[in-house]
């Protein structure tokens, strides 16, 4: 590769290859973004659509949004949210992929099978299902529920309290994600070599020590990146809130940020703050990014 | 063997029953008759099944142009993003140049950038040339979307091609190009496949983009077409019947092709950490 790439030196082949891949990243994500950055310093509100000129208000609204009680109790609610639908995530899909590597091969290839199709399903169709699954009246899971004696679900509606929507919304996307997360952690777990297995056996270590003390730390990087992106994934969850809502209540207090983010654009008209809250999901966003975006540099240098 | 062995599996089958639970119900349901499943008791599986509620479900017009809309927008972003991709992946895994490293990160940054925080101003960038409603529009910022990983997932197949089989073959009198198209290409095509496939994917589900840049009816995906149907269902009693078959409708093309590329999209995400 290094001679090629010596004999090149000089010409500009590998920048004109980059070029429509540059321009439309530019056109679709730079642009929006610089604009994002300015409109979020602008007074822009219903008469700025209307073609009267936005005046640059400096950071009165970052200034408006660390002031809002409204704004904090929705980035708690998403933080709230976020840490506990990843964890929830995380654990339930370390402990399959252990449960994998321990079954007989037919078990294993038939919940790989059954993961895999609940990771293939289509956001909105899976909304759809889980929308009925949870339906007051003809639902499945109330009527589960309802046979186990002493426990009276009859057309209990989940989607009517914050609480209880929030809990459907944290069943649904870690149903959603788990799958990921398993087969990721496995692929780390089939890594960790047999003979280290049996010498940590040898030495009397048992299950739970092994996990600790062998596996974890072999399997360490993965767990670190897969946490890292559901994090950022449950931050911004939007069609899943937005979906519930449709069913459920569209009042703000069950909103998230996404959610909170579109009513301020649609409803409001208010551009300039709906971009500072936007600048404020990206900036979050892109700093628990950097770390997963170091160790894939680390690998374009390897 | 063992019976904890034994046991486990028995609990692996279990979750397993329990995991793919919904997506049953979603394929049972929707050929249950309306009738029967109005019932306040759930009928676990469809005795006498029925394909009444796909004919229900696709009777009105608005199917079929929004499934034209899905694969207008969802071919153009697959051509795009494969001729782009492996334009820009030929050119980070083959050449060592200036500004090589600082596009790599740029690449890596717009991964992970959220639509969900940027819709606001793609809806303006839209609306101001007037490509709201527009199969343009809305590729325009899929690509933009889906062109990092596809670059990411094509560098490595790229870079898994010698680049001595090339020169080997220019040797033997081949032009570059001539040796490109011969030898690089064809072992290519498994990862040109999984880009896309997976830009198939990343359109063909994509919801919070179109909800913005697709307002009207004529102009829906399928995803925006199932979500109309859902609400328009709801004002009457919802007939889950049809709404779970138009949900299957929406889902099968995905589950198939996503069944193709599995493999490649874990390794693709988590490769540096396996590797430590």
């Amino acid at each position: 590769m290094s001679s090629l790439g010596n004999a090149r030196r000089g010409i500009r082949a590998p920048h004109l290859l980059l070029i429509p891949a540059i321009v439309i990243m530019l056109l679709g994500m730079g642009y929006p973004m610089i604009w994002q950055v300015v409109t979020s310093l602008q007074k822009y509100g219903l008469q700025q659509q209307f073609g009267k000129p936005a005046p640059f208000v400096g950071l009165d609204n970052y200034v408006t949004l660390a002031t809002d009680p409204q704004l904090w109790l929705v980035v708690g609610k998403s933080l709230a949210f976020c840490l506990i639908t990843a964890a929830l995530t995380l654990a339930i899909g370390t402990l399959l992929a252990l449960l994998m590597s321990a079954v007989t091969k037919t078990a294993r290839l038939i919940l790989q099978v059954a993961l895999l199709l609940a990771w293939a399903m289509p956001v909105v169709s899976a909304m759809t299902v889980w929308i009925w699954l949870f339906d007051r009246r003809r639902g499945a899971i109330n009527y589960l529920l309802d046979m186990i004696p002493g426990v009276n679900m009859n057309r209990f509606d989940w989607l009517s309290t914050p609480l209880t929507f929030l809990l459907v919304a944290c069943i649904i996307v870690v149903w959603m994600s788990v799958p990921f997360v398993s087969f990721s952690v496995y692929a780390g777990l089939t890594q960790v070599s047999d003979e280290v297995m049996e010498a940590a056996q040898l030495d009397g270590a048992n299950g739970w020590q092994r996990f600790w003390g062998v596996i974890l730390p072999m399997i360490r990087p993965v767990i670190a990146i897969v946490l890292l992106l559901q994090l950022i994934w449950d931050l911004r969850v939007f069609t899943q809130i937005k979906l519930l809502q449709d069913a459920g209540s569209k009042s703000g207090d069950y909103d998230l940020l996404g959610t909170y983010i579109y009513k301020l654009g649609t409803s409001s008209q208010d551009f300039g703050m709906a971009s500072a809250v936007s600048i404020l999901v990206l900036g979050i966003t892109v700093a628990l990014s950097w770390f997963y975006i170091r160790s894939l540099l680390k690998e374009d240098e390897a | 063997m063992r019976t904890s062995k034994i046991l486990l599996s028995v609990l692996a089958i279990v979750i397993a029953a329990l995991w793919a639970f919904p997506v049953y119900w979603m394929v049972s349901s929707s050929f249950i008759p309306t009738a029967i499943l109005q019932s306040f008791i759930p009928t676990f599986f469809p005795n006498k099944p029925t394909g009444s509620n796909y004919v229900g479900a696709v009777a009105d017009g608005s199917f079929w142009s929004a499934l034209g809309m899905s694969i207008a927008v969802t071919l153009t972003v697959v051509v795009f993003c494969i001729i782009f991709a492996f334009l820009a992946a030929v050119a980070i895994s083959r050449f060592r140049f200036r500004g090589r490293r600082s596009f790599v990160i740029a690449v890596l940054i717009v991964q992970m950038l959220p639509a969900e925080g940027l819709f606001i101003a793609q809806y303006k960038m839209v609306s101001s040339v007037h490509l709201l409603d527009s199969v343009i529009g809305v590729s325009v910022i899929y690509i933009a979307a889906v062109v990092p990983f596809t670059i990411w997932m094509l560098r490595g197949f790229v870079a898994g091609v010698p680049a001595d089989l090339e020169e080997a073959a220019m040797v033997d009198g081949l032009s570059r190009f001539g040796a490109f198209m011969r030898i690089t290409f064809p072992l290519l095509a498994p990862g040109l496949v999984a880009s896309g496939v997976y830009a198939f994917l990343q359109a063909w589900n994509e919801f919070t983009v179109a909800l913005v840049l697709l307002p009207s009816e004529a102009a829906q995906t399928l995803p925006l077409w199932l979500r109309g149907f859902v609400q328009a269902s709801a004002t009457r009693e919802t007939d889950w019947g049809q709404v779970m078959a138009a949900s299957t409708l929406v889902a099968v093309p995905v589950i198939i092709f996503f069944l193709i590329v599995q493999g490649r999209l874990t390794s693709g995400l988590v490769s540096g950490a396996v590797k430590g």
